[in-house]
């Protein structure tokens, strides 16, 4: 007993001081990309043709549009563009309400908006979610678990996972939808009770990633449970903990507007060479 | 058996042949080949088919085999027709391999106990028949694939009686994403990004282990600095996958404390190959031909004091874990494998090692700079969870002081060598002791230099049988903790 107890005090307080403080990144971290439109040479495709998941589309010359829900955060777009017109900043808040608000063209952040009042009243306070991982590479569900435990504690805000369908709120889904999976997530949905939510997270959950375009998967979660759209979509590959808290939170409307609580942790430098 | 190596075509990890150098041996002689090799002591490490013109067969089926007293690999084939004598009954190891190939190809294993598919790639639909035991009292659990926590999917069949187990049944396929089919045809620009998918929680070593077969089939070798970080990036891997689960099996047997520190304390590993390259799960470090990323020296010495001190949190929480009679008594002779089962299985990874069998090819099929700094060797004995437990903590205590000494040392000079592109008709076979054991990409290109054929063995397609005998007169209640134990992934095995 004294053991632990001289243990806990070594190790102190060990949940991160986000949201009311500011949440601690790498300077490497690759958060939301910021489109530079001014910077592109005219005729210049070389972001798009070294993405690995077709996440660019240049639909003009020098129009770039960087879908961040295929998007896998590489950074060889980055690395590729000799002008600076893409630069990944630090910026971890990425989740949208709607496929489309994740095609981004500018430098202005992706905020998710809140549920509707009445929805918001039901699970605000409280909102228990059952995850299914149907094709993930245990990626997003390894940061889903992160985002449960002591350090970033979503607990604290009564988000939960729950163990049955029948005692959930909702679904988070993550992976491309295999075939083989693809029965029983269309089950766990329809075994959960309404109203619920469905949430999709990671680059597979949301476009099919780099599985996209597999004969044995389906292209995301979207269109495969027979009338349920998707509510919140949270990007990454996998998505760090606090942008999925950031997701959440924001869908609740427990966190709003855009002021960008963002630390650097001090360790390594960012990366030489390439511009920021 | 003394002409053994002129059956067999004897080459190294990650050094490239000719494919046509591989002896084609008629199909009983392929198999006497592979029963010698048994005998004189070579583990199987793959065994797989590729379409052959149907004139000539169902499928060419190569065998790979590690000599881990020499740090050699073997390579045989055959043409296999309809069906092939099975050789499960006397070499467990062979067994989930022929069922693979019976489902890729239809070569029927002749004799095979259950030669029910793996994967499922054809859907599951009119899925066989689980194994049954029957008596009066007896019944059928089922779980899966959708279970209670955040875990991949699978399904599990208990046969009990009472609380006792008779009988698992692990039945996998869920997470097939046909990930070798994408990879066929590459290198392309997705080629990295879906390996590093293959296993998320194994990034690192999946994207070495490619990255490496790769370069042997290009002619390049990664510059020293590269190879450094790379071996840093592994063992980070290694660090936060180990202290996560010592977390994950304190929870398990609500030993809290343990359970919350060391779940937080993972982070500090994650977070380290976040400094190195931006992701938590070292995505995107590595590429064939070296590191996408550098550490300066001054940084690299920051990060060496971080992980020295994230590791003597972990040290002082896991001990609470180790000195615990309350965890000991749920630990301790909980899900034993013996070493002869371990053996014969052909287990690998800290779950092989925890039965006291001696297999971890950093230290028998070494790459720079695991050459000229060994890991030191940790076995266990006893094979139960305590002893895999333990054994991922000494090792984790190993890869922390191998990260603080390698980021201390790093050689100077270039991160990456442009690697060219692939030789044709060539086949390398490339392994990497990665946090759960071997994993192994052998891949074989066609005439154009283009990836032919692209077979990964992830650790846990050889030790889900593991885990299966392991539950057998154990309790169902101690599933979660032996299953934790292992820590298998799903969608390794399931590609």
């Amino acid at each position: 007993m004294k053991g632990i107890l001289r243990t806990r005090l070594r190790l102190g307080h060990q949940t991160i001081a986000w949201p009311d403080g500011p949440a601690r990144f790498p300077e490497r971290f690759r958060g939301r990309p910021a489109i530079h439109p001014e910077r592109c040479s005219a005729g210049c495709r070389e972001c798009e043709e070294v993405c690995p998941t077709e996440a660019i589309a240049l639909p003009a010359p020098g129009r770039v549009a960087l879908d961040t829900g295929a998007c896998v955060f590489c950074g060889r777009c980055e690395e590729a563009c000799a002008d600076g017109g893409i630069v990944f900043t630090r910026d971890f808040r990425l989740s949208a309400r709607t496929r489309g608000e994740l095609t981004v063209t500018g430098h202005a952040p992706t905020l998710a908006a809140a549920l509707d009042a009445k929805t918001k009243r039901l699970f605000g306070r409280s909102l228990k979610l059952r995850q299914v991982s149907a094709g993930g590479c245990n990626g997003c569900e390894a940061e889903l678990n992160a985002a449960g435990n002591v350090q970033f504690d979503l607990s604290r805000f009564g988000i939960q996972f729950v163990a049955s369908p029948r005692h959930a709120d909702g679904l988070v889904v993550t992976g491309p939808v295999t075939e083989n999976m693809r029965a029983a997530l269309v089950e766990t949905w329809q075994a959960t009770p309404a109203p619920k939510l469905l949430i999709a997270v990671g680059a597979c959950a949301l476009s099919g990633g780099v599985f996209a375009g597999s004969p044995v998967c389906r292209d995301g979660v979207e269109g495969v449970i027979p009338e349920a759209a998707v509510d919140l979509y949270i990007p990454g590959c996998p998505p760090h903990p606090v942008t999925v808290l950031d997701g959440l939170l924001r869908l609740l409307g427990r966190i709003e507007g855009d002021d960008l609580r963002l630390e650097a942790t001090g360790i390594v430098e960012p990366r030489g060479g390439g511009p920021r | 058996m003394a002409d053994l190596d002129r059956r067999i075509l004897i080459t190294r990890s990650a050094q490239a042949v000719d494919a046509a150098d591989v002896p084609r041996l008629p199909p009983a002689g392929f198999q006497q080949a592979v029963a010698d090799a048994f005998t004189a002591g070579a583990r199987l490490v793959a065994w797989f088919g590729q379409p052959v013109p149907a004139t000539q067969g169902k499928a060419l089926l190569t065998a790979v085999l590690a000599n881990d007293r020499d740090g050699t690999l073997g390579l045989v084939s055959t043409i296999a027709g309809d069906a092939i004598p099975s050789l499960a009954v006397e070499y467990p190891a062979v067994e989930r391999f022929e069922r693979l190939l019976l489902e890729q190809h239809g070569v029927v294993p002749s004799g095979h106990p259950w030669p029910k598919p793996v994967r499922f790639e054809r859907g599951m639909a009119g899925q066989p028949p689980f194994f049954e035991v029957e008596g009066e009292a007896v019944h059928e659990v089922a779980v899966g694939p959708v279970h209670a926590g955040i875990i991949e999917p699978g399904h599990f069949r208990f046969q009990c009686h009472g609380e006792h187990v008779f009988h698992l049944e692990i039945s996998l396929g869920y997470q097939h994403r046909g990930v070798q089919r994408l990879l066929d045809g590459g290198p392309s620009r997705r080629t990295m990004a879906l390996v590093e998918s293959i296993a998320g929680d194994t990034a690192v070593g999946h994207a070495l282990a490619s990255a490496r077969a790769q370069e042997a089939l290009a002619g390049a070798t990664p510059p020293p600095r590269a190879a450094a970080l790379r071996a840093v990036a592994l063992e980070l891997e290694r660090l936060a996958n180990h202290v996560g689960d010592l977390g994950a099996l304190a929870g398990d047997v609500a030993f809290l404390p343990t359970a919350s520190q060391c779940g937080a304390l993972r982070a500090e590993f994650l977070n380290a190959l976040a400094e190195i390259c931006g992701n938590r799960f070292g995505r995107g470090l590595v590429i064939p031909g070296g590191v996408r990323f550098d550490l300066p020296d001054d940084a690299a010495a920051r990060l060496a004091g971080r992980v020295q001190d994230a590791w003597e949190r972990v040290e002082l929480s896991a001990g609470l874990f180790f000195r615990s009679p309350s965890v000991r008594d749920r630990t301790d002779g909980t899900g034993t494998v013996t070493r002869e089962t371990a053996a014969s299985l052909g287990l690998v990874g800290p779950a092989a090692r925890a039965s006291g069998l001696d297999v971890d090819s950093r230290r028998s099929h070494p790459f720079p700079p695991y050459d000229t700094r060994p890991v030191p060797q940790v076995l266990g004995e006893d094979g139960d969870v305590h002893a895999r437990a333990w054994v991922r903590f000494e090792e984790a205590r190993h890869s922390a002081l191998f990260v603080v000494s390698v980021l201390s040392t790093l050689p100077p000079g270039p991160l990456l060598v442009e690697p060219g592109p692939l030789s044709p008709s060539r086949i390398a076979v490339s392994l990497v002791e990665c946090w759960r054991g071997e994993l192994c990409h052998a891949v074989t290109t066609g005439e154009d230099g283009r990836f032919a054929r692209y077979e990964v063995v992830d650790p846990s397609f050889h030790d889900w049988m593991g885990l299966q005998l392991a539950m057998r007169g154990g309790q169902i209640s101690d599933f979660p903790l032996c299953n934790k134990s292992f820590d298998l992934s799903y969608c390794g095995h399931d590609l």
